[in-house]
C-alpha cells in the first residue's frame, strides 16, 4: 500500500514510516505568528522558560492591523517588537511588509516537502508550493516556540481532481466557492486537501494560493497541490534558496492530452506572476539558513488510501458567490444579481496579488466606480504594491475611483480600514463571511472572485462579471 | 453536574468571540465578558459553571482564536458536546484543558436547560433522554488533559 503527500512529508519529519490516524511528535521547520505575537509570548512567559528553542525558524509578521489602528493595537506592536530584538527572532516583517501568509511565501520560507505551523487558521496556504502546513492555536504556538516540536495527526486524504478549460472570467476563486457549497463548510474537516487534474495545473502559483489558502474554509488540515515546473520557477523567481526540490521522483505527468490552458479572463494581458525575476528577492529576504532542509517533493502514490475523492468539471462553470453568513452559502453569482452593495473589496491573503489586481483590473478599466459604491484595494504584499505601481494599476484604479489602501489585513477581521455599517452590505474577495465578520453583526458579506468584485464596484450591485 | 446550552450546526469562532475583540480584550477575565455575544448574548449572564454547551456539527470553525476557548474556560464552562468539531478548535479547547466530546446527534440528545452528568475517565454521558458513551482520548491527548493544558504539560515535560 502506498502513501499519501501527507504521510510522506510527516513520516520524513517524524523519521520513521506513519500512516493517516497516527499521532506524532514533529519539529516543524517554521512557526508562523502576526500581531497574535505578543498573546503568544504571553503564554511563553507563563511556561517559565527564558528563550525560545530555535529563534531561527519563528516567522512574525505584522499584518492584523497595520499601521496601528488605536494605542491599543500600537502597544501590542511595541510588545511584540521587544520580544523580537529579547528574542533575537531573524524572521521578523513589521508593518511595512504585507499579509504573514503571503510575506512567508515571498519570502521562500514555505516549499516542497517543508513542515509548517502557523498560530493562523489559513496557514494551509503554503500548500500551494508543496509544503505541509497547518493552523495551530496561541498556546501550542507558545510551547512550539519553548520546545520546537508539536503534536500533530497524521491526516487522512481528500482529493479533488479538476478537468476541462477555465472559462472567461472564472478563476480558482469560483472553483474554490464551488467546492464549498458542494462539500460543505466541514467537507475536508481533518483531512489533507489535495488539489489535482489538469486544470489545477494549468493555473498560476498565484492562483492556487487560493484553493490552498480556503482549503482551512472546509475544514482541511492542510491544503496541497502537487508542485511541478511552475512551483519550481516561482520559488526561484522569489529567490529562495534551496529552489530546487532535491527529488522529482513520482512526480505524475501533469500535462495529459486534455489541455486546460484556456482564458482565465487575464488573456495576452496578463503579466508574468513575478515580473522581476530574482531583483526582488530582496533586501529583507533571509534564506539560505543551515538550518532550512532542503526542499523535497512528496507525491501521493497511485495506490495510496485515500479517504474521498471528488471530481470537478470546470468547463461549465459560472461565476460563484458565497452569500451571508456562510462560506457553503454558495450559488451562481446571477442569482442574487441585484443586490446592492455598500463597499467592494478587492485583496487578503486569499485575492491580494497581482494576478487578481489584473484579474478586477481587465473588467474595471474603462469604467468608473459606481457612486453607490466604495471599491478598496489591498495589495497582500509590498511586493505585489510595488509590482502594481510599476504597471501603473494603482494610478488606474485611482482615476476609476477606487481607495488604494497599504497593504496588510485591512477590514478583513473587522479590526479598522473600512469596516462595515449595520445594514450595510460588501462583496469581497476575502475568504470569510461569518456574521459580524467585517464589523457589525448586521452586515452582510458576499464572498466572489477579484471579476465579481470588480463588476460590482462598476453597478454597485451584484453583478455577473461576464455581462459589463 | 450542569445545564446544557443548545445550540445548532457550524457555530463559528466569530459568534463565539468576536475578531473585533482579538487585540483589544487580551485579559483572560475579561475575554468572558464577550462570550457568545453575536450568538447568544443572554448566555454569558445565564452560564453556571458547570454547564455544558451542545452543538451539531463542525462547532468551533473558522479562525485559529484560543479567546473562543478561553471565554467559555473562564466562564466555567465544563465541557462541549457535538457531533463534530473542527480541528484548530479541537486542539485549543484540549491545550485549555476544556473536554470536547464527540457525540452524535448531541443537539437531539440533550435538550435545552437538560442536567448533564459526564464521566470522562469512563467515557459516559449521562442526560435525561439517556445516558451515552463516547470514545476515549488518544494517550497524547489525555495527558495534555490530565496536566491541566498545554502550558502545564510542557512545563512536566521540561520539568520546570
Ligand atoms: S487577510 Fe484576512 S484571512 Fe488573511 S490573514 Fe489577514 S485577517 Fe486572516
Amino acid at each position: 500500500m502506498g502513501l499519501t503527500f501527507a504521510e510522506k512529508a510527516l513520516s520524513a519529519k517524524a523519521g520513521r514510516e506513519v500512516r493517516a490516524g497516527e499521532i506524532i511528535t514533529v519539529e516543524p521547520d517554521a512557526v508562523l505568528s502576526h500581531d497574535n505575537s505578543a498573546a503568544i509570548a504571553k503564554n511563553f512567559a507563563a511556561i517559565g522558560v527564558e528563550k525560545v528553542r530555535y529563534p531561527e525558524r519563528i516567522v512574525i509578521v505584522l499584518d492584523h492591523c497595520v499601521p496601528a489602528a488605536d494605542f491599543k493595537h500600537a502597544t501590542n506592536h511595541k510588545e511584540i517588537r521587544e520580544f523580537v530584538a529579547a528574542q533575537g527572532i531573524t524572521h521578523f516583517f513589521d508593518i511595512n511588509h504585507g499579509v504573514c501568509h503571503q510575506v512567508l511565501l515571498e519570502q521562500g520560507l514555505a516549499g516542497p516537502g517543508r513542515v509548517l505551523v502557523g498560530s493562523d487558521s489559513h496557514t494551509t496556504s503554503y500548500g500551494a508550493v508543496g509544503a505541509f502546513s497547518a493552523g495551530i492555536g496561541r498556546t501550542e504556538a507558545a510551547c512550539t516556540w519553548a520546545t520546537g516540536e508539536l503534536w500533530l495527526r497524521v491526516p487522512e486524504t481528500l482529493v479533488i481532481t479538476v478537468s476541462g478549460a477555465w472559462p472567461k472570467r472564472i478563476g480558482s476563486k469560483d472553483l474554490m466557492l464551488y467546492v464549498a457549497g458542494q462539500i460543505g463548510a466541514d467537507g475536508g474537516d481533518y483531512l489533507s486537501v489535495e488539489w489535482t487534474g489538469a486544470a489545477v495545473h494549468a493555473l498560476s502559483v498565484d492562483e492556487r494560493i487560493t484553493l490552498a489558502n480556503m482549503s482551512a474554509e472546509i475544514g482541511a488540515k492542510n491544503g496541497y497541490i502537487p508542485p511541478d515546473d511552475k512551483v519550481a520557477e516561482w520559488l526561484g523567481c522569489v529567490g529562495a534558496k534551496p529552489c530546487f526540490a532535491q527529488k522529482t521522483q513520482g512526480r505524475p505527468d501533469f500535462s495529459p492530452a486534455e489541455t486546460s490552458q484556456g482564458d482565465t479572463g487575464l488573456g495576452a494581458e496578463a503579466p508574468s506572476y513575478i515580473p522581476e525575476k530574482g531583483k526582488e528577492a530582496d533586501s529583507n529576504s533571509q534564506q539560505g539558513e543551515a538550518w532550512l532542509r532542503p526542499y523535497e517533493e512528496w507525491h501521493t502514490d497511485p495506490d495510496a488510501e485515500i479517504a474521498r475523492a471528488v471530481q470537478i468539471d470546470i468547463a461549465n462553470l459560472a461565476p460563484q458567490i458565497a452569500r451571508p453568513h456562510r462560506v457553503d452559502n454558495v450559488a451562481d453569482v446571477s442569482a442574487v444579481a441585484g443586490t446592492r452593495v455598500h463597499q467592494c473589496l478587492l485583496g487578503t491573503c486569499t485575492n491580494g496579488r497581482l494576478e487578481d489586481l489584473m484579474a478586477a483590473w481587465e473588467v474595471l478599466k474603462g469604467r468608473q466606480v459606481h457612486p453607490g459604491t466604495r471599491l478598496l484595494v489591498f495589495p497582500a504584499s509590498q511586493r505585489v504594491n510595488r509590482q502594481a505601481v510599476k504597471a501603473g494599476l494603482m494610478e488606474q484604479f485611482i482615476d476609476a475611483g477606487a481607495v488604494w489602501m497599504n497593504p496588510g489585513c485591512g477590514p478583513c477581521l473587522g479590526a479598522h480600514e473600512g469596516a462595515l455599517a449595520p445594514e450595510e452590505a460588501c462583496i469581497s474577495t476575502a475568504n470569510r463571511n461569518f456574521k459580524g465578520r467585517m464589523g457589525t453583526p448586521e452586515s452582510e458579506i458576499y464572498l466572489a472572485s477579484p471579476q465579481s468584485v470588480a463588476a460590482a464596484a462598476i453597478t454597485g450591485e451584484i453583478t455577473d462579471p461576464r455581462e459589463v | 453536574m450542569g445545564k446544557a446550552f443548545v445550540y445548532g450546526d457550524d457555530i463559528n469562532t466569530d459568534v463565539l468571540f468576536a475578531g473585533k475583540y482579538t487585540y483589544t480584550v487580551t485579559e483572560r477575565s475579561e475575554m468572558a465578558k464577550y462570550a457568545l455575544e453575536d450568538l447568544d448574548p443572554a448566555f454569558r449572564d445565564q452560564v453556571k459553571p458547570g454547564d455544558v454547551i451542545v452543538a451539531g456539527k463542525n462547532f468551533g470553525c473558522g479562525s485559529s482564536r484560543e479567546q473562543a476557548v478561553i471565554c467559555l474556560t473562564e466562564l466555567g464552562v465544563a465541557a462541549v458536546i457535538a457531533d463534530s468539531f473542527a480541528r484548530i478548535y479541537f486542539r485549543n479547547a484540549i491545550n485549555q484543558g476544556l473536554p470536547v466530546i464527540a457525540l452524535q446527534d448531541a443537539a437531539r440528545k440533550i435538550q435545552p436547560g437538560d442536567e448533564v452528568t459526564i464521566d470522562l475517565a469512563a467515557g459516559k454521558l449521562t442526560a435525561p433522554s439517556g445516558a451515552y458513551s463516547f470514545p476515549a482520548f488518544s494517550p497524547e491527548v489525555q495527558a495534555i488533559l490530565d496536566a491541566g493544558g498545554l502550558v502545564a504539560y510542557t512545563q512536566q515535560k521540561l520539568q520546570l
